[in-house]
């Protein structure tokens, strides 16, 4: 059971949140300029790495904020938390390398 | 020859007397005795049968690592399977039954089985039973496998679930675990201290134990765990839990404790306590000193009944009084068990040999034991045990090769020790062999923990012998039967990897988790391929370190309690009125209000005709309320719908659809503008609290620029539909403060103001297809109007409601209800809205609405069916054309009877459904067939004069 520091509401039990899967995702626009591989990118692939994990997660049974996790997907190490309108701490990136 | 108790000592009560049953048979214990010790002191040496063979077996052990001795205890709803006798406390009135035998264990039918033993080897299952197929025999096989058997009956107990929070949490109250938690509580730590057993102390309880330089024994051991529980009380906020197993280590140093509160109370347990409480444990830093488990020696024979753990031996003499037999022989390769064979003599029984595998043991060991008298056989091992069913003798091969024989009672073995690795396997370490200790001992930590005391390394030096060959079965894993000779089995066939050997032998699985046998079976396996233990490595072991009941787990989230259920504002009205209550999305909801000696299907009719005659008056308050407010409010909702919202005027209400990114509807509802930058959005019941988060989500992870709020206040409204012909009429009549004529507030439109005196938003919409209005007030007014209505309204013939004919209504319109007209795939064009396509501005799906597949012509399509020949249109038939002979075209989304028609109406997704207008298809019920014809969705009205009227 993960013990996640919501931004805003510190450290909680992961049954207080949802996993929303992979983070800064980009959505791929305008719509009709947009090939169909594209979008079938954008829906159906993900990463799955051996490693640091870029995903979001909402605060569902607390402030219902979102928020991003680097999660290391083997010893689940949390390795950085950081708001939806942050980028990618340079530390975080530099682990992913 | 036989056990029994001794005349003093250990730390039972002997002024407390406690009567019990096993097996059917009555015995007495006393106060602090286990079950296992008492069966031990009342000289009953069978206390099971085996897994697989129906062996005769004793206890091993007396502590968790018993295999032998699984009990069903107690009777009825309470009755629990699987309990191992040496963890369960005495009570009086105690019932308890040995597992997988009948009658009992000392005579076991299922022992017809043991001529077979030469062909029950490992993989026998597996490769006896694929030939034709496995399902032919599975019946037959599990209904002969298993142990004990679960209660039919509900369990009355009550279990509790703790969260706690500390410093440090320590796992083990030996000397270890004691001594660390008065200090970290000295440190000024918060500190959880748990232990298994009804009593701290762990082991300095019944051996002897050098703590900081100072040894103790006995009475000075007391003392010393009583100043450590003093110092620990003295520091204020230490939590000390006694029956509580650490039974899980899981990610970021959370650990689930099981608190047995009254289990060793058995009936006489009080009613305000729980039976056992679940903790989760969150612990900024780990000790675990949870000691270490002794292992087996591996020989023939070392399953009789009499042959047991040195340790257990000792400890049933000291702790509880209990001496194993009369006559002992010692088998070890390693200094500790001699002190049995001291313990032994001192409480009255005979020594008659130690056999110790080592040529040369420790000279001091070896002097005190021939001091003491005994007959130390060097350089020697037991190849051989006799006796029915109890240890009688056994066959001693020495170095030389030559056997001796001796008359012995109980057998005190001693293969060293094993640190107890369970929970550091289960945080994520990994185990290292260490070559010199042959022990598997916890490698670096990967979480905010230590192994400290025996449970980080034994250093009591052992000889290896791992294997002693020899006639018979010499068994490694004595709970699952797994033997020597499965284990070269295994390696001969090739299942060399440890996790092949796990599971083509069943080794160390269930409840057991190996704590006797992984060491002894990894080495061996080691041996046998010409690997160091290291090489072959370990198992992980699993949660739970000992079985945690299904009860603990669940805690009180059960009942009424495991998927509470939400009850409207006007809910007792209801329950009160004839409603019969059913669930629909997590709420209670009339399905029908029964008249006396109606059938619920004459109700359903009867309050559908009712609104297309008269008045109908529908609780809808689960209807799901979104306000959406903000300056981009409006630019939001033409994302977020596949329709556009910007246009609509303040005080109008629009139809609108929600789909996900893969351009699937996911729900539907009307939306309203209170103003320029604020929407009152409805939702399905279903899908109040799901799109409220997928607005949050969007609005927060994507549109993050907009400056929008959504505030979910579904809960907080009331509404109550008042539906038919004569519905405005009785609207005027309860009394409202602004015009209701059909031009003056006309279908989808809304007006804020009073009904009967109560602030009220009422929007004129409809899922009857009559004249209706949705009423939305507080909560608290909402059942002084309902009232007002009934009361008013009866003379027209108002009746209340259900979801039954509410779903009657709609379908006779042909009105669409998410989820039972539409699945995964239905996208917007499937259901006739295929000018959303038209829309330039992006919105959720968009893209996905014009994928190659989303354009083919042959997808299901929604259309009306209207039987053919007085067919009966159930939902779920499947339908096809002429033109196909086999498989299915379609199916029956929604359907039912028509009173107002005086025929079944329905809906059916259908290939290709839009260019089939008229067709009829042919319908398959079971062995029966019908046919229906391609109609438009609406059968009611439909040119909609009654709806705007
Ligand atoms: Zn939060």
């Amino acid at each position: 059971m993960l013990l996640l520091h919501c931004p805003w509401c510190g450290p909680r039990d992961e049954p207080e949140f949802v996993c929303g899967g992979q983070s800064h995702m980009v959505r791929p626009e305008p719509w009709h300029a947009v090939d169909e591989a594209t979008w079938g990118h954008y829906l159906f692939t993900r990463d799955n790495p051996k490693g640091v994990h870029l995903e979001r997660w909402h605060h569902a049974h607390g402030c219902r904020q979102w928020f991003n996790v680097a999660r290391h997907t083997v010893t689940h190490e949390i390795l950085a938390i950081y708001r939806m309108d942050e980028p990618v701490p340079n530390a975080v990136a530099g682990a992913r390398a | 020859m036989s056990a029994g108790r001794l005349y003093s000592g250990g730390r039972i009560d002997r002024e407390q007397p406690l009567a019990f049953s096993f097996d059917g048979r009555d015995y007495i214990g006393y106060a602090g005795d286990t079950l296992a010790s008492a069966l031990l002191a009342n000289d009953v040496r069978v206390v099971g049968r085996s897994f697989k063979y129906h062996r005769p077996r004793g206890l091993l052990a007396a502590g968790v690592e018993e295999p032998n001795a699984l009990m069903q205890v107690g009777e009825g709803a309470a009755s629990e399977a699987n309990l191992r006798a040496t963890e369960v406390e005495l009570y009086a009135g105690l019932t308890a039954r040995a597992v997988n035998c009948w009658p009992s264990a000392r005579f076991d039918v299922g022992a017809v089985l043991r001529p077979l033993e030469r062909f029950l080897t490992a993989g026998f299952y597996y490769k006896t039973f694929m030939w034709p197929d496995w399902h032919l025999f599975e019946r037959y096989i599990r209904k002969a496998a298993g142990l004990g058997r679960p209660s039919t009956e509900a369990d009355t107990s009550r279990y509790e679930t703790r969260y706690a929070h500390c410093d440090v949490l320590i796992v083990g109250s030996g000397p270890a675990g004691l001594a660390a938690a008065v200090a970290a509580a000295a440190d000024g730590q918060r500190v959880i201290l748990c232990e298994q057993d009804p009593q701290l102390g762990g082991r300095l309880r019944w051996d002897p134990c050098v703590v900081n330089g100072q040894s103790l024994d006995g009475a000075t051991a007391a003392a010393w765990i009583d100043a450590q529980v003093a110092a620990l009380a003295a520091a204020g906020d230490a939590i000390v839990a006694t029956r509580t197993t650490a039974v899980g280590y899981f990610d970021h140093n959370a650990v689930t404790l099981v608190e047995r509160v009254t289990d060793h109370l058995g009936p006489q347990a009080p009613a305000h306590l729980p039976r056992q409480r679940l903790w989760q444990v969150r612990a900024g830093k780990v000790v675990l000193a949870s000691g270490a488990i002794e292992r087996p020696l591996v020989f023939p024979g070392n399953d009789r009944p009499g042959v047991m753990l040195a340790t257990a031996v000792r400890r049933y003499l000291h702790e509880f009084a209990v001496r194993a037999g009369e006559r002992l022989v010692v088998f070890t390769n390693n200094d500790d068990a001699y002190a049995t064979a001291h313990a032994f003599q001192a409480a009255g029984g005979a020594v008659v040999a130690v056999i110790d595998s080592r040529a040369a043991p420790t000279a001091t060991v070896l002097q005190a034991a021939r001091a003491a008298g005994f007959a130390v056989v060097t350089g020697a091992v037991v190849c051989g045990t006799s006796g029915r069913p109890v240890l009688s003798s056994l066959r001693v091969r020495d170095a030389a090769g030559n056997t001796t024989f001796f008359n012995c009672d109980v057998l005190a073995m001693s293969g060293g020790h094993s640190p107890t690795v369970h929970l550091f396997s289960q945080s994520g370490g990994r185990l290292v062999w260490d070559d010199t200790r042959l022990q598997f001992r916890p490698g670096d930590s990967v979480q905010a923990e230590v192994s400290i005391g025996d449970a980080a390394s034994v250093d009591t030096p052992v000889a290896a012998l791992w294997n002693v060959e020899g006639r018979g079965k010499a068994f490694v894993d004595f709970q699952h039967d797994v033997s020597a000779t499965d284990i070269a089995l295994a390696a001969r066939e090739s299942f060399r990897s440890v996790e092949h050997l796990k599971r083509y032998t069943t080794l160390g699985m269930a409840p057991d988790q190996g704590k006797t046998s992984n060491v002894n079976a990894l080495v061996r396996m080691g041996e046998l391929t010409g690997r160091m233990p290291g090489d072959v490595g370990t198992t992980r072991y699993r949660f739970p370190f000992t079985p945690v009941s299904v009860g603990a787990i669940g805690g009180r989230q059960r009942g009424e309690l495991f998927r509470p259920l939400r009850r409207m504002p006007l809910h007792d009205w209801h329950a009160t009125h004839g409603a019969v209550l059913e669930e629909y999305g997590g709420w209670m909801r009339p399905a029908y209000y029964l008249q006396p000696g109606e059938h619920p299907h004459a109700a359903e009719q009867r309050e559908a005709l009712a609104v297309r005659t008269a008045a109908g008056l529908f609780d809808g308050s689960p209807l799901g309320k979104i306000e959406v407010s903000g300056p981009d409010a409006a630019v939001f909702l033409d994302r977020f719908y596949a329709n556009t919202v910007s246009t609509l005027a303040i005080g109008r209400l629009r139809y609108g659809l929600m789909l996900n990114e893969l351009g699937v509807i996911i729900d539907d509802g009307v939306v309203a503008r209170l103003a320029d930058d604020r929407f009152l959005v409805a939702t399905t019941t279903g899908g109040a609290a799901r799109i409220a988060g997928l607005m949050e989500e969007w609005l927060q992870c994507e549109w993050t620029t907009f400056r929008v709020l959504v505030a979910p206040l579904t809960t907080s409204i009331a509404v109550i539909t008042l539906t038919g012909p004569k519905a405005r009429s009785l609207l005027q009549t309860v009394g409202v403060d602004f015009p209701v004529g059909a031009t003056e507030f006309p279908h989808m439109s809304f007006r804020e103001g009073h009904v009967g005196g109560i602030p009220a938003l009422v929007c004129r919409v409809s899922f009857t297809g009559e004249v209706s209005y949705e009423i939305n007030v507080a909560n608290s007014a909402v059942r002084g109007l309902w009232e007002r209505f009934m009361a008013v309204g009866a003379a027209d013939g108002l009746m209340p409601v259900g979801i039954e004919a509410w779903m009657l209504l709609r379908t006779e319109k042909g009105y669409l209800h998410i989820g039972a007209d539409t699945d995964g795939t239905t996208a917007p064009q499937d259901i006739g809205w295929g000018h959303v396509l038209k829309r330039e501005v992006d919105f959720i799906g968009r893209r996905s609405l014009t994928r190659t597949a989303n354009l083919a012509t042959d997808r299901y399509q929604l259309v009306g069916l209207e039987p053919v020949d007085g067919a009966e249109l159930r939902p779920g038939r499947h339908l096809r054309g002429d033109a196909v002979t086999s498989g299915s075209e379609g199916y029956i989304t929604s359907g039912i009877y028509s009173a107002a028609l005086g025929r079944w109406v329905g809906m059916a997704m259908v290939r290709g459904g839009y260019a089939r207008s008229g067709e009829v298809l042919n319908g398959v019920s079971g062995s029966s067939t019908f046919k229906a014809r391609i109609a438009p969705l609406c059968s009611y009205d439909p040119a909609g004069d009654r709806l705007r009227g």
